[in-house]
């Protein structure tokens, strides 16, 4: 099992420590820079809440398109994982910070800008049953 | 949402009997030597070890270790299992940054280092020595806030006025957080801290002498292990196992 068994096991985990066990929609927004294997993903889900005893109905998992936004100069852009080397592709599946060692800002050439959006996971929405 | 991967991080980081982290406010001081050789010495007297580099900025301990790029391996298996070199469990960034500058703001050095502390697979260790970059920025304050209760902070000064004199404050700063113990190592010494370091309220755990032969042992794992000052870094050793 895969890197993102580590990354389901943090989200089960934390819907321990909110307090539910019986939910009916984990929802979770995933950046799409991290090249997540979703089918993956949600196995893991599945697998390590009924290991903690987390009753999951259903599970939606959302992509969320990236944005990088330049601290020089304000330009705004967009990188696929499409369009990176399987080297650095499989780098920011690991750790989406690797990703300021290969690129810089498409207009300056600056390397101080913010991956805005898209990196990872970004939000856990459980809905519990009534 | 609080960030899910601390959780995961606290877990993983708990089934290790001791973790230090290796904290200095003034560069220079020797940090990531002292870490590596702690790390390579336990390894190498057959407890289960590990080094974890987190200065992402200015990554080292791969050098000291004599590790290429293309040598440090992780496997994947529900989650990063680390690089080993004997019993010496180690990961760092370099891996997947080639080794080429890394430049990060606060936010995303404190996002790589939530993201590691939650992926990698440490296993149960006996002693984990965890690297830090030098000074009190996001990536030191989100560890020994959010860490706290899992690790022991292990402060490294030079017998210097003006490593001393910057080293006091983060004493201060630790015991602010409650943290009531807090480890110390004097590098490049001779014991000149040993009584400036127990008044400011740290446990002086030794000294390790300056040596000409460490220049000449860095990327070599073997001369590394017969330095002339390994009785100094095993005292320490036994202490730092002993806590």
């Amino acid at each position: 099992m895969v890197h993102e068994w580590a990354l389901a096991e943090s989200i089960v985990l934390y819907t321990k420590q909110v307090g539910y066990t019986s939910i009916k929609k984990l929802r979770v927004t995933i950046g799409v820079l991290q090249s997540v294997d979703k089918e993956i993903l949600e196995y893991a889900l599945r697998e390590l809440a009924r290991e903690h005893g987390v009753r999951v109905a259903q599970v939606e998992l959302v992509d969320e398109y990236p944005l990088l936004k330049c601290n020089v100069c304000g330009f705004e852009w967009s990188i696929s994982p499409s369009d990176m080397s399987e080297d650095i592709r499989e780098a920011v599946h690991f750790v989406p910070e690797a990703i300021y060692a290969y690129y810089k800002c498409p207009r300056c050439g600056s390397l101080d800008y913010l991956v805005v959006r898209g990196r990872g996971i970004s939000e856990v929405v459980v809905e519990p049953y009534e | 949402m609080s960030d899910p991967r601390l959780l995961r991080a606290l877990k993983t980081l708990s089934e290790i009997k001791h973790t230090y982290v290796v904290l200095s406010s003034k560069g220079g001081v020797g940090k990531s030597t002292v870490s590596t050789l702690l790390a390579l010495y336990a390894s190498s007297m057959g407890i289960p070890s590990g080094l974890l580099d987190l200065d992402f900025v200015n990554p080292s301990t791969h050098v000291i270790l004599g590790l290429r790029v293309e040598d440090i391996v992780y496997r994947e298996e529900k989650g990063v299992i680390p690089h080993r070199t004997g019993l010496l469990s180690y990961f760092t960034i370099v891996a997947y940054t080639k080794d080429l500058p890394l430049a990060l703001r606060g936010e995303s050095a404190r996002s790589a280092l939530r993201e590691i502390l939650s992926i990698v697979n440490w296993g149960n260790l006996e002693l984990l020595l965890v690297d830090t970059p030098p000074g009190i920025s996001d990536e030191h304050l989100e560890i020994l806030y959010s860490l706290r209760g899992v690790i022991k902070p292990l402060v490294v000064a030079t017998p210097s006025r003006l490593a001393w004199h910057s080293v006091l404050k983060l004493v201060s700063l630790l015991r602010d957080m409650g943290y009531r113990r807090i480890y110390f190592v004097e590098n490049m010494g001779s014991g000149e801290l040993v009584t400036q370091a127990r008044e400011a309220g740290a446990e002086y755990l030794g000294y390790i002498p300056f040596t000409r032969q460490l220049e000449f042992s860095i990327g070599n794992i073997s001369k590394l292990l017969e330095l002339d000052v390994k009785t100094h870094i095993n005292e320490i050793l036994e202490k730092l196992l002993s806590t």
